[in-house]
């Protein structure tokens, strides 16, 4: 029978193929790369080996990382959620109104007092988990598309944002409160959430749901997946992450501003796309997510290193997310 | 061994002087991940002619078909298109050198109308360069009225039925007045209606020289229309013979590598105690009154035409649908079912008619596929699943099924479409059903792998699980059931027993 087959071994082995964050992986390591060297020729310094600069990456990259994670699980269902920055400023404005210093002037809450921390704390995400609930039981119950119903909640909680304070800054929070965005806290809190997810997502009923709801919603129904509900837990987890976003970056300023977390949601979405998960739906994973997210740090971080104007870092940034949406429909396609 | 074949074949081959082929493939072969899809096979069509490509699933049909379609790039081998050379790159370029292909799965866009769909890509523009609308349903009358179809080229393509959705694809191949058609499983969601339309289309296309490669695992079309039959098996070219020449049994030996003695391995076992009772079920505007009791172990057909409702009585059952009548007892006790989660902790399962829209995560592993439904039978704590023990009750479950895939991590989309559907009913099974519903459980699935489904149901009705089978095959329904109720416009016209059934029997109940 194998007379016929001149080279079976061949055909099998150029076949294996490899885990696709690794592909990203290596995307990452080669712009680290072309930035030392251009660090070297332009700067005549090392880009990497700078402890601070990448203290300072890492850091931003921790608060959209935390939304990032929320919207890698939204976008696996094929949804999307537009509201994340905007959430993400609504929870720090709340949290940041219970977290003022006592004896301070306060825009909210007049003549309130010095309350203990996990206050802020736990206003903050539950601010975020509302929202999530909102945008969740909209799109479960209406039917509305996703990017619709998330786009009204991120020009309403926006609006609340500025609301709350009409617009002024809430400063002075208390040193327990900003110990919370102070020194690695905040990449700690991010990677936790990557670990929990990336768990839930491959390992809990949980997350097969949320892959099979992806992949067919009509079949996951079939299989007996309570769809809306599913839906509903899943855009209130991403909310909850933009809630906790929101504290992590009100702790670190020690303050909030209802300017907070501008167009964070673009961020959080394309470092989703660059990581791998797909548009289509039931594709995708954390890990990606959280490299895709390093890969947008780094350009950041890169660029103003190089000194480069920051309308030109917004158009390569552009670039980027189109590439790598092109190598998501390239990959899909190809499997016809 | 293939060699050996290869020259029986020339011998009995009618002869066609080099050159005289509308399409050659040979030496092509084709891996994928894990998998050698083709090992060096080949193919030649003469034209006017209809020439059957037959083989069990994951034979490598499709995927010889895709690669003379230009769709999949072969690893090694050459085809040549009237004896001239061809490398094809794209469906595009295959569309120019005259191959088209209808394609086993549906690929039309649900939102668009039907004429835009059989002419998108090549719309008639007008002078401002948009697309000419009127011209372009002008042209889809046209190419209708040739093939005498009966659809109004405005209407859009989600409000088509499966076998009409199938018509317009067939449209649109012949739209391309190609040399060479492909059609890969055509009559898999159709209706004899249709199929005898598309009989007739090729018999036309046939007399215009054209060749036609057909594929299909109904035994009874090939002998219609088949003038050579080839036959592959696991990636291998085994032999062309004309089709006078073979026989279904022959053919089936071929096939299989084997001789198949039993089709039906219908066993009678005692029957058990009532395990559904259905009583007056009805869906307003659907269908109505339906009543039955199914006893375990028994196996009960629901026969009749497309459209007759049986579908919609399975999926009201199974609380897909409300039902705005009747009553539903599981094991003596009255429930209600309002959603499928529901209906699978009742012990009722349900293979659903469209494998793609309603059953397969195609993007996701065969693993995921399979262990979706029990899940919540699989928890340990904090909602983590009990990974080892689904992944081995899976295992064992695509083994005793023949499930063919390199590995339970392959991603379904890749399975052949047998096999897709032997992992779906693996998916039902770890449910371990009190109550089974399979709604046209071998369609497009090749007789090896249906002789051993048939087994399969037989076993399981031993094991006292109540089995309900929708089928449009007669050969199945007759072969396999206990029982069979009759349905025609939503309402059940009558009970036939096992010494009761025949074709006669099931048409005049199926049509009045
Ligand atoms: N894109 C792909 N990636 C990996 N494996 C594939 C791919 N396409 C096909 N295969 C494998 O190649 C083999 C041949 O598949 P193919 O679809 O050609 O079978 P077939 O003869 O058409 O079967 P069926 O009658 O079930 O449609 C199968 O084992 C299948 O799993
Ligand atoms: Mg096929």
């Amino acid at each position: 029978m194998s007379t016929v087959v001149t080279n079976p071994k061949a055909l099998v082995a150029k076949a294996r193929r490899l885990p696709p964050e690794l592909s990203i992986l290596f995307v990452l390591l080669g712009i680290a790369v072309i930035f030392e060297v251009l660090g070297w020729i332009f700067n005549g310094q090392s880009f990497l080996f700078n402890s601070q600069r990448l203290v300072i990456m890492i850091l931003q990259v921790s608060v959209i990382g935390l939304l990032a994670i929320g919207v890698t699980q939204v976008i696996i269902t094929t949804g999307i959620d537009l509201s994340s920055g905007s959430v993400l400023a609504l929870s720090a404005m709340v949290a940041a109104s219970l977290a003022q210093s006592a004896d301070v002037a306060r825009p909210v809450f007049e003549g309130l007092g010095g309350l203990p921390v996990f206050i802020p704390v736990v206003a903050g995400l539950l601010v975020g988990t509302v929202c999530g609930l909102i945008n969740g039981s909209l799109i479960a119950a209406t039917g509305i598309p996703p990017f619709i119903a998330t786009l009204g909640m991120m020009v309403t909680a926006r609006g609340l944002a500025q609301y709350y304070t009409h617009g002024k800054p809430i400063s002075q929070l208390s040193d327990s409160y900003t110990a919370i965005g102070a020194g690695a806290m905040p990449v700690m809190i991010f990677l936790m959430m990557a670990v929990v997810f990336h768990i839930a997502l491959r390992y809990t009923k949980y997350g097969k749901y949320t892959y099979a709801i992806g992949g067919n919603m009509t079949a996951a129904r079939v299989s007996g997946i309570d769809v809306k509900r599913h839906l509903i837990t899943v855009y209130t987890i991403a909310g909850a992450l933009s809630g906790l976003a929101g504290v992590v970056a009100s702790a670190r300023a020690a303050s909030g501003q209802s300017g907070m977390g501008l167009s964070y949601e673009l961020d959080a979405i394309a470092a989703a796309v660059i990581g791998g998960v797909s548009l289509a739906g039931g594709v995708g994973r954390i890990t990606g997510t959280v490299i895709g997210a390093l890969i947008l740090g780094m350009m950041t971080s890169g660029f103003t290193f190089l000194g480069i104007d920051a309308y030109i870092q917004q158009i390569v940034k552009g670039v980027i997310i189109v590439v790598a949406v092109i190598a998501d429909t390239y990959r899909s396609k190809r499997k016809i | 061994m293939s060699a050996v074949l290869k020259d029986q074949t020339s011998s009995t081959m009618p002869r066609a002087a080099a050159g005289t082929y509308l399409l050659e493939a040979e030496g092509i072969m084709k891996g994928f991940p894990g998998v050698i899809a083709l090992a060096g096979v080949q193919l030649k069509l003469r034209p006017g002619t209809v020439h059957a490509l037959m083989g069990e699933n994951g034979a490598g049909k499709s995927t010889l078909m895709k690669i003379i379609a230009g769709i999949y790039q072969p690893d090694e081998g050459q085809i040549r298109v009237k004896g001239e050379r061809v490398v094809l790159h794209s469906p595009l370029d295959a569309l120019q050198k005259g191959i088209a292909m209808i394609h086993q799965e549906l690929n039309l866009v649900p939102f668009t109308t039907i004429a835009e769909n059989i002419w998108i890509g090549r719309e008639p523009l007008n002078k401002l360069g948009f697309v000419d609308h009127a011209e372009l349903f002008r042209r889809t009358r046209e190419l209708f009225d040739r093939l005498h179809i009966d659809l109004d080229p405005e209407e859009q393509v989600q409000h088509l039925s499966i076998a009409n959705r199938q018509m317009v694809e067939i449209a649109k191949a012949v739209s391309y007045d190609s040399d060479v058609l492909i059609m890969d499983e055509p009559t898999s969601a159709i209706t004899e209606k249709e199929v005898e339309h598309l009989f007739a289309i090729i018999a036309d296309l046939k007399a215009q020289g054209k060749g036609i490669v057909y594929i299909t695992h109904k035994m009874v079309e090939v002998f219609n229309i088949a003038d050579d039959i080839s036959v592959f098996r696991d990636g291998h070219y085994i032999t062309t013979k004309p089709a006078s020449e073979l026989d279904r049994d022959k053919l089936i030996t071929l096939m299989v590598g084997r001789e198949l003695t039993q089709m039906f391995p219908k066993t009678t076992v005692p029957l058990r105690d009532v395990v559904l009772d259905v009583r007056s079920l009805s869906r307003q505007g659907v269908f109505s009154g339906v009543s039955f009791q199914l006893r375990g172990g028994e196996i009960l057909g629901f026969a009749g035409l497309m459209g007759a409702g049986r579908t919609e009585v399975a999926e009201t059952i199974y609380g897909m649908y409300p039902a705005s009548g009747g009553e539903i007892y599981v094991n003596g006790k009255r429930v209600e079912i309002k959603s499928p989660r529901q209906a699978i902790d009742a012990g009722l399962a349900l293979l659903t008619e469209d494998r793609k829209a309603s059953g397969l995560f195609l993007v996701l592993p065969v693993l995921e596929n399979m262990e979706i439904a029990s899940l919540p039978g699989f928890l340990g704590r904090l909602g983590f699943v009990r990974q080892r023990t689904v992944s081995e009750e899976c295992e064992k479950l695509r083994q005793s099924l023949r499930v063919k895939t390199p590995s339970l991590y392959q991603i379904i989309e890749n399975l052949s479409g047998g096999n897709q559907q032997k992992a779906l009913i693996g998916r039902w099974l770890l449910t371990k059903p009190k109550v089974l519903i399979l709604d046209e459980p071998t369609r497009g699935i090749d007789v090896g792998a249906k002789a051993e489904i048939y087994k399969l149901i037989s076993e399981l009705a031993a094991d006292g699980v109540a089995i309900i089978m929708i089928s449009s095959e007669m050969a199945e329904i007759i072969g396999m059931c206990d029982r069979v109720l009759v349905m025609h416009d939503g309402h059940v016209t009558g009970e036939l027993k096992r010494d009761e059934l025949t074709q006669e029997a099931i048409l005049h109940l199926a049509s009045d």
